[in-house]
């Protein structure tokens, strides 16, 4: 017990000195996952809003697959991705494994179905409301799946954050693809296990903290925000 | 605006009904319609809960296909070109804009010059009395003034015909009056009404003529002051003596 809090002790003296190192970290973590939530947003959303409301041959199927990878395991998206990227991969002659590049596009293929199967239920639900009335104003399938994107934008906020989350704190994926070295594709949740395995609770208990606040603070501010539109929008 | 509209030769109506039937699975909704509706008239469709008032109108509105007879529209719409009719259904379906913002969705949508938009659904605004609220947002808006906001979308799109389904059916009396005000002004500006309701008081006070419907089937069609003091058939008239007077 003395061990657990001594180590978080000098963990949140880490945290208030703005270590260089855990800084480091810290910021390569958010711009991978911000960017795995900006790509998955811009294939999860028009892909969910687009199955909403279309009527195609196999789109129980899609679905029901689209819902199934949304348990999608992390460690088998990092094996796919680095088999992909991987020397003798097909896609071996980019050369970016172990790049934040690969942590992206990684984090981006969990996350996208995730993104992809909640704004399909958001929109599908909302397009029973409004189906008749846009298709009686002359609106397109096309054009009617970006309105309802739009109508429904503060919920969701709601869906991008459970992508936000599921990428931050997701580990199997970019430990595979990234390598956990040092400097380069080391993140949160890499560290957080490595310091674990070595016994240097502070480090890992530090970003534990910190990795905690930002997915709690990001959720409050996304609750803040669809409350007040809510009751500003209706 | 609707001058020009009423000369011009390639008039959306008459719209034609001929045999028309609606079914869900061995469920049949509508049975042999056939009519002739014409430009002019506010034209009621009448009929008790379950008669298959709204289904006939969104049929005639495009939002169901027949399973059966044919609707032919004198000269139809454009496949893809803006629409010239228009429909307000019971409870309104408004985005989360504005009430200026829903108006100018519908215009853009129906071809209308950006630049001209914004000006044409003021207008609109203006007509059902709505202009203070512009800059509101339309979902917090009371249940009255939503079906005004309703209202004021279609208007701004100057449609040939506008269908109306119970529109207020969920509102008090002081707001059904603005909305009835509100159509008879738009038939006065050259739209052609078709209107359903079960309320008599309503057929009366906004109909010209009555489509009675009764189990799917149009039973009786005539004149409002004739077929509310004395219904040819024996179902419109059991209808009229249960239905509370107005």
């Amino acid at each position: 017990m003395n061990t657990v809090a001594e180590a978080a002790v000098q963990a949140l003296g880490l945290v208030a000195s703005a270590d260089s190192k855990l800084v480091g970290i810290v910021l390569l973590s958010l711009r991978v996952s911000l960017a795995a939530v900006v790509f998955g947003c811009l294939i999860g959303l028009p892909l969910g809003a687009a199955i909403a409301v279309n009527e195609f041959r196999g789109r129980r199927a899609l679905i029901v697959i689209l819902n199934g990878l949304m348990g999608l395991p992390s460690v088998v998206v990092g094996l796919f991705v680095y088999l992909l990227l991987s020397r003798a991969g097909p896609l071996g002659s980019w050369g970016i494994l172990f790049t934040p590049t690969a942590m992206v596009i990684a984090q981006t293929i969990l996350i996208t179905p995730t993104i992809a199967a909640l704004s399909r239920q958001v929109v599908a639900d909302a397009w029973h409301e409004y189906r008749e009335q846009l298709r009686s104003l002359g609106e397109t399938r096309l054009g009617a799946a970006t309105t309802l994107l739009w109508d429904l934008r503060f919920s969701l906020t709601t869906i991008v954050l459970a992508g936000f989350g599921r990428a931050a704190s997701e580990v199997g994926a970019v430990m595979i693809v990234g390598g956990n070295i040092d400097g380069v594709t080391r993140v949160m949740t890499t560290t957080i296990a490595l310091e674990t395995s070595k016994g240097d609770l502070p480090l890992a208990l530090g970003l534990g903290f910190i990795l905690l606040s930002i997915v709690l603070a990001l959720n409050a501010g996304a609750y803040v925000v669809k409350e007040t539109a809510q009751r500003r929008y209706g | 605006m609707r001058l020009d509209n009423m000369r011009a030769p390639n008039s959306l109506l008459p719209l034609r009904l001929d045999g028309v039937g609606f079914a869900v699975g061995a469920r049949r909704i509508i049975q042999g319609v056939s009519a002739r509706i014409d430009a002019g008239p506010r034209t009621v469709i009448l009929g008790p809960n379950g008669a298959g008032k709204s289904v006939l109108l969104r049929l005639c509105h495009g939002l169901l296909a027949p399973t059966a007879g044919t609707i032919a529209w004198n000269s139809p719409e454009l496949p893809g070109g803006p629409r010239r009719q228009a429909m307000v259904f019971q409870r309104p379906v408004l985005l989360r804009r504005t009430a200026l913002g829903n108006v100018t969705y519908a215009l853009k949508l129906s071809g209308v010059a950006r630049g001209e938009c914004e000006e044409r659904a003021q207008e609109a605004l203006r007509k059902v009395g709505l202009d203070a609220q512009a800059d509101h947002a339309a979902r917090v808006l009371s249940g009255g003034e939503q079906q005004r906001l309703a209202l004021a979308r279609v208007w701004a799109l100057r449609p040939e015909v506008l269908f109306l389904d119970e529109p207020t059916a969920s509102l008090d009396p002081g707001a059904t009056h603005e909305i009835e005000n509100i159509i008879l002004a738009l038939h006065a500006a050259g739209t052609k009404i078709v209107l359903v309701t079960h309320n008599l008081g309503q057929a009366h006070r906004l109909g010209d003529e009555i489509l009675f419907l009764h189990q799917g089937r149009l039973v009786e069609r005539a004149p409002a002051d004739l077929f509310l003091k004395h219904p040819a058939s024996p179902e419109a008239a059991r209808f009229l003596e249960g239905e509370l007077p107005w």
